[in-house]
């Protein structure tokens, strides 16, 4: 066994600096599309996702309720008020008359408009506008000022993005994809891997040799082809051509020389006595498989099943290909992709939307982790 | 309960032969050990006989039927791996009835067996445990009780104390006699490469080497009736001392001459035209002893002395520069190197072996043998 004790002190620090490294490296962003997700969309706009936890400052501009709103008070014409009016009100840090100084005064002072008329705004946003001579026109004064808004967290962006701009149909269309295009691969490649570590027969070195073969192969040399195949199945049977059927089958053959190449290895990596140990107590090959391979290989399994899945899950390219592009079959990626050119400004769907994309990897990941950790093989030979 | 017969088993691996025709009769209830050196084909042979490995050519029957293409299931065998071969996922229980769950036995019926196997290797409390849980020594017994559970004709027994410690491996061996005993009817065969487990195990004892029977017989009769030169000189340990020697006169006893000078008489019978031919002569160290009366077998310097104790390994300088004699005293011999020393021992237990290396037959067994 392994352990730290052999190493220098220097060497540990080193090590654990480094995983720190890699957990802020990688913690980090996520923190970052998380918080946002959760943000409201103009505190978005107005300062980073760091600063959410602080209120924000961001600059408005208003305007100042009519003339006819004067009253006669003391000799001067006074309009009174709030410049929130009705809204629940901010703080105000300054304020200003031109857009170009919008916070020009601090609150509580009294600007100079000329010809004696002053402007007083207080921090809870009232206001007093007075004037010696009564105004006149239609239109209030323009205002600008400095609101601080307290930290708002919101699930309307999730709302939104789940229920109006159709992620969560293609959260679903993605599980649909990803699911089975997981399943076939591992079951196909759990029989081959076994047939190939532990029975004899004959060519069973060439199989292995155009299997490993078959792992440098691009997947793009094989899309057309494949397109083509599907289109002749679907013109000879009368069905559409673009299918989950299609996709599930187009994952299973682009994942299965992997597949077989891993599981193949850890099978045959089993020790033989098992095998034979089971043979004399009259077990078949298939119940050797299935009651002595399949269990002791689920920390394989499990690793196929967290690359394939995520590999599957974060396909755009085999999606469009094989896939239709209206909503019923839009996957998460492609309708991420969407979402980029036709809401690219959109921070607020846009972090949302990719928080629901990762959500699904990071719980697989999560609940399937300490299988790659477990020595499911302690104890069955010697030495233990 | 069942005889095994081999005839003529050849084993092969294309070009490669592993085994070149082996002839045993194994009889029913026998203690059967195969012993050899590294590659000898002792696992192989066992393999074969547990069907683990196909038979290339010749007849391997069990109770009188023919059992070359049956699975290993039907054979009526169970086997003990040298790693245990437990099943890691399983629990004891689980380990010992996985064969009859596989054969479709009532689930009183295994429980039953199996809780008896536990008893008798004092596994009961252990029964829930993994294998991982469980020491070396109480995994190898698991593995037994694995193979009990089939209730077999025939037990194979494949190097099943080499993962143990000494202790635990001295333990073990009287637990596996004392299982036999239990168990009188079931023919055992077991595969070692110590010959501390093959003495003290065996019925009989097959010595195998490079694929050929060497000899088979018992414990004793390999001990003291070496059929060759290799058999000699694997059983027994230190091994048996061989020195060149020519014959002077052949007949019902023999004289013979030592290489380096000094003559000996052996009784042993030898064709009236072996006079004059090369031989080897051996002894063992434990036979030879401190010279007291006129006869001298060999004298020479104390090289080296091992001292163990009880006993003292003492070589000595013989004039063959490579290979000095070996003689075992008591350790209480007081020695010393340089040491010019005579050693003898009794005629009866001196061996000759013909050019070919096959030893020449004994006319009187010697005494210690009865």
């Amino acid at each position: 066994m392994a352990t730290a004790r052999g190493k220098s002190l220097l060497g540990r620090f080193g090590v654990h600096l480094a995983v720190l490294v890699f957990v802020i490296i990688w913690t980090i962003p996520t923190l970052g599309i998380l918080v946002s997700s959760l943000r409201d969309k103009d505190q978005i706009i107005a300062s980073g996702w760091w600063n959410s936890f602080s209120s924000s400052t961001q600059t408005e501009a208003g305007r100042l309720p009519a003339p006819e709103s004067q009253v006669e008070k003391d000799g001067k014409f006074v309009i009174e008020g709030n410049i929130f009016g009705d809204a629940p009100a901010r703080e105000v840090s300054a304020f200003g008359l031109r857009s170009a100084a919008p916070t020009q005064y601090a609150v509580g002072e009294t600007a100079d408009l000329g010809d004696g008329v002053t402007l007083q705004v207080n921090a809870d946003g009232s206001f007093v506008l007075a004037s010696p001579v009564a105004f006149e026109g239609t239109r209030g004064q323009r205002i600008y000022f400095a609101s601080s808004a307290p930290p708002r967290f919101t699930t309307e962006n999730y709302e939104t993005v789940l229920f109006s701009e159709g992620i969560g149909r293609s959260f679903i269309n993605s599980l649909t994809v990803t699911v089975p295009a997981t399943i076939i691969p591992i079951m196909i490649a759990a029989f081959a891997a076994y047939a190939l570590a532990w029975m004899r027969f004959p060519g069973r070195a060439l199989i292995i040799a155009t299997i490993i073969g078959l792992l440098v192969v691009p997947l793009q040399m094989t899309l057309i082809p494949l397109l083509q195949l599907y289109n002749g199945v679907a013109l000879f049977f009368g069905v559409p051509s673009k299918t989950y059927l299609g996709i599930w089958l187009a994952h299973t053959g682009f994942g299965l020389p992997f597949a077989i190449y891993l599981l193949r290895s850890y099978m045959a990596g089993l020790p033989k006595e098992l095998m034979e140990s089971a043979r004399i107590d009259g077990a078949s090959d298939f119940e050797i498989f299935l009651k002595i391979v399949l269990p002791l290989s689920f920390p394989v399994l499990a690793s196929f099943a967290i690359f394939q899945f995520l590999w599957v899950w974060n396909d755009l390219l085999v999606a469009m290909v094989f896939l239709k592009t209206d909503a019923s079959e839009l996957v998460l990626t492609a309708k991420l992709n969407a979402l980029l050119g036709s809401r690219g400004g959109d921070w607020e769907i846009l972090t949302t939307s990719a928080f629901v994309t990762i959500l699904v990897p990071l719980a697989v990941f999560f609940s399937l982790q300490r299988y790659f950790v477990r020595g499911l093989l302690a104890g069955s030979v010697k030495g233990g | 309960m069942a005889d095994l017969t081999l005839r003529q088993i050849k084993k092969s691996y294309g070009a490669i032969h592993i085994l070149h025709g082996i002839d045993l009769d194994i009889k029913s209830g026998e203690f059967i050990v195969f012993v050899g050196p590294s590659g000898c084909g002792k696992s192989t042979l066992l393999r074969t006989i547990a069907g683990l490995e196909e038979i290339t050519s010749g007849e391997l029957k069990i109770a009188g039927e023919l059992v070359n293409d049956v699975p290993p299931s039907k054979r009526g065998i169970a086997m003990v791996f040298q790693s245990y071969a437990l099943y890691p996922h399983m629990t004891v229980y689980d380990n010992m009835a996985f064969g009859m769950k596989i054969a479709g036995e009532s689930k009183s019926e295994i429980d039953r067996r199996v809780k008896q196997a536990a008893d008798i290797l004092q596994l009961t409390k252990y029964l829930d445990r993994l294998p991982k849980a469980m020491s070396g020594g109480q995994r190898q017994r698991v593995a037994i009780g694995r193979a009990i559970v089939r209730n077999p004709k025939v037990f194979l027994f494949d190097e099943p104390l080499s993962n143990l410690d000494a202790a635990l491996r001295v333990a073990t061996r009287i637990e596996i006699a004392k299982l036999k005993e239990s168990m009188p009817n079931t023919t055992m065969i077991y595969v070692t490469h110590d010959q501390v487990e093959a003495m003290t195990l065996a019925d009989r004892i097959v010595v195998l080497k490079d694929g050929r029977v060497e000899q088979v017989g018992t414990p004793m009769e390999l001990y003291h009736h070496p059929g060759n030169l290799f058999v000699a000189q694997f059983i027994g340990s230190p091994a048996m001392n061989i020195v060149p020697a020519t014959i002077e006169k052949a007949g019902s006893t023999t004289s013979i001459a030592i290489t380096g000078g000094l003559k000996a008489e052996v009784p042993v019978a030898t064709p009236a035209d072996a006079a004059g031919a090369s031989i080897s002569f051996g002894v063992r160290p434990e036979d030879l002893r401190v010279a007291t009366g006129g006869t001298v077998l060999f004298e020479g310097k104390v090289d080296y002395i091992e001292q163990l104790g009880e006993v003292q390994l003492v070589y000595l300088d013989i004039g063959r520069a490579d290979a000095p004699l070996v003689v075992k005293l008591p350790g209480n011999t007081p020695l010393k190197r340089g040491e010019v020393l005579k050693v003898d021992a009794d005629p009866a237990t001196l061996h000759i072996f013909n050019a070919e290396g096959r030893s020449f037959a004994r006319v009187a067994a010697p005494a210690i043998a009865a």
